[in-house]
């Protein structure tokens, strides 16, 4: 066998020289597909970009240009002013879009420490301590997981107006704090590798449950509770339904309800050039965070890839 | 094993007895949380909306017992709600298994020890992170019909293209191709399973003279099956649930083509306020779910191979 290949090699290298060594048809399929694919892949952001910077004149330009002359960098600041659904800015308030974008922060802000927290503590149970129920439980908040939203979404909505809390924040904010079945889940994952040891040496000095979840297991999980951080922080600052169905006005807007209603004020022309500007400024800060967190995020989708 | 200690106090049964029923204490502590917010939140409302099912409410009068005519009347009735499994169960169809190869395909180049993949990687996840809303506006633009520039590379082409998402022909087309585009999440589980692959199974293989499509087909794919089914059952669960892009980008339209079920749930429920209605919808929707994820669990025996089972 090995002879038959290193015959042949020769007799490539005699025919074609160098250039067509074994492999390299290969590899000119695997860049080329690449490179095919990041083109198609990139180009809704190239558009985005593109048409965020032309000028109004240009955007309704038959055909389309590809790049924006002069690109005018003022449409981001004009899109963050742009008042919407006819409504003018008063003096002195801040605008809109920076209103929204402090309501979705608050929103995620508490989404991710309520995520961190709760899930971690529902996790280390399940992941360190024993205790009658505890299979059943778990299972329990697995089979959650196929519950889909449309199921409690009629009634969630019917507690909130019992509660007084449509048009609030709390009910994007409160039920958060209470674990969220992925999460707990994929924590649980991580907690389990952690060598049972810790928690029984620390018993023997003494130190209570809460001690070991809060002092060893916390500490010694930073790269998963960095997983399910990032993630959650895309989850929350993306939502769209929960906000959709509960805010109602405008004030209490968050960034992605804002993007629906853009075309609203401009009844007949969409104002796609400050549109896309919109949508850059809303994106912007889970790609900041993607690309300064990138193993994280992807150790995150992972955690849960389960090994047999 | 034990988390009792032994070796410094001498373990009474008592004390043994005391100790475990601290752990279970504090066990149920720790997880109070998850039990009132599952109460609170989910197991409550999951109960009210079964019992809301056989209700006709519109918020404005007190609700009135129908028994099963919401659900009868959805089969019989509503032409909508007809449209709308059948939208949601085309797009799904479709969909999820082209995700499949899409994401399979982008995972075993970016396995191929390419330079720059770290590179190549970021290019293929990023459009998960804008996934939703913000991705809907972006293509809803992109499939603007003369300004937008899928068209107009169409037409740079010589390809007379379609009016993509007011054209009831090409609307629910064009929402699958978006959906392709945020693939990040299959790919990069599969990229994981692809790296986690056991070596000597290549070597041997190539010591007998294997080719790569030989490889492919006789390791990497079996190998992968549990990872495509864990893929294939995760992308279903969500493909039903789709909602953000229909509402940004077609509303439903053109004649009702992207009508998904969740669409025409939300406009039940908050459009024309039949809570009793859009709670039995939901109902449904579980009951596809359910039924997909467990058919998909029984068909997993005949392709889906295990390691450690009778293969």
């Amino acid at each position: 066998m090995i002879i038959n290949h290193t015959t042949t090699y020769k007799l490539r290298i005699f025919l074609f020289g160098n250039r067509f060594r074994p492999g390299f048809i290969r590899q000119a399929l695997v860049y080329g597909l690449l490179i095919i694919l990041t083109i198609l892949f990139i180009l809704p952001f190239y558009w985005m970009l593109n048409t965020a910077l032309k000028p109004i004149k240009e955007v309704f330009t038959v055909p389309p240009s590809w790049y924006p002359s002069p690109p005018m960098f003022i449409n981001f600041a004009d899109a963050v002013t742009n008042s919407y659904a006819g409504s003018s800015t008063p003096a002195g308030s801040i605008p809109p879009m920076l209103r929204y974008a402090l309501n979705t922060t608050l929103i995620t802000v508490n989404g991710v420490i309520a995520t961190l927290f709760s899930s971690s503590l529902v996790a280390y149970a399940f992941a360190r301590l024993r205790f009658p129920g505890r299979n059943v439980l778990f299972l329990g908040i697995l089979s959650t997981l196929m519950i889909p939203f449309a199921v409690v979404m009629v009634p969630q909505f019917i507690l909130w107006k019992n509660l007084n809390w449509l048009d609030t924040f709390w009910p994007l904010m409160i039920p958060h704090w209470f674990g969220s079945a992925w999460n707990i889940f994929l924590l649980r994952q991580f907690f389990m590798g952690i060598p049972m040891d810790y928690d029984e040496s620390a018993l023997i000095d003494g130190a209570s449950h809460w001690d070991i979840y809060w002092k060893i297991i916390l500490p010694l999980s930073t790269p998963a509770l960095a997983a399910v951080g990032v993630l959650a922080f895309v989850y929350f600052w993306n939502d769209f339904l929960g906000p959709l169905i509960i805010l109602s006005t405008p004030e209490h807007f968050t960034l992605t309800i804002y993007l629906t209603n853009f075309m609203i004020p401009l009844q007949k022309l969409t104002q796609w050039n400050l549109y896309m500007a919109a949508a850059f400024i809303v994106t912007l800060p889970c790609m900041i965070l993607f690309f300064f967190s990138q193993n994280v995020f992807l150790k995150g989708i992972t955690i849960s890839e389960f090994r047999r | 094993m034990s988390a009792i200690p032994t070796s410094t106090k001498p373990a009474r049964r008592s004390h043994l007895r005391t100790l475990r029923f601290r752990e279970t204490l504090a066990a149920y502590g720790f997880i109070s949380p998850w039990i009132i917010g599952f109460l609170a939140f989910m197991g409550g409302p999951i109960a009210a909306s079964f019992i809301l099912s056989f209700f006709s409410w519109k918020m404005i009068s007190p609700p009135k017992f129908i028994g099963l005519r919401n659900y009868v009347s959805m089969f019989t009735t509503d032409d909508l709600f007809r449209t709308s499994i059948g939208v949601t169960f085309k797009y799904v169809i479709i969909a999820v298994p082209l995700a499949q190869i899409l994401s399979l395909t982008l995972a075993i180049l970016l396995n191929q020890n390419v330079r720059l993949s770290g590179f190549w990687r970021t290019v293929f996840y990023l459009p998960a992170i804008i996934s939703g809303v913000a991705g809907a506006v972006i293509w809803k633009w992109m499939y603007n019909n003369e300004l937008g520039v899928i068209n107009n590379i169409l037409a740079n082409i010589g390809i007379h293209a379609p009016h993509w998402l007011y054209d009831k022909n090409t609307a629910l087309i064009a929402l699958i191709i978006k959906g392709l585009w945020n693939v990040g999440v299959p790919m990069v589980i599969y990229l994981a399973a692809l790296q986690g692959m056991p070596r000597y199974l290549y070597e041997a293989a190539e010591i007998d003279g294997a080719g790569e499509v030989a490889k492919f087909r006789a390791i990497t794919l079996p190998m992968l099956t549990p990872v495509i089914f864990f893929n294939l059952v995760m992308g279903t669960i969500t493909g039903i649930q789709t909602f953000a892009e229909p509402y940004v980008m077609t509303g439903g339209g053109p004649e009702n083509a992207t009508l998904f079920l969740g669409l025409h749930l939300y406009h039940s429920a908050f459009g024309y306020l039949k809570m009793g209605y859009a709670a039995a919808m939901a109902w449904i929707m579980f009951i596809v779910i359910l039924a997909l994820t467990i058919s998909q669990f029984m068909l997993a025996n005949r392709w889906v191979y295990y390691e450690t089972g009778e293969g």
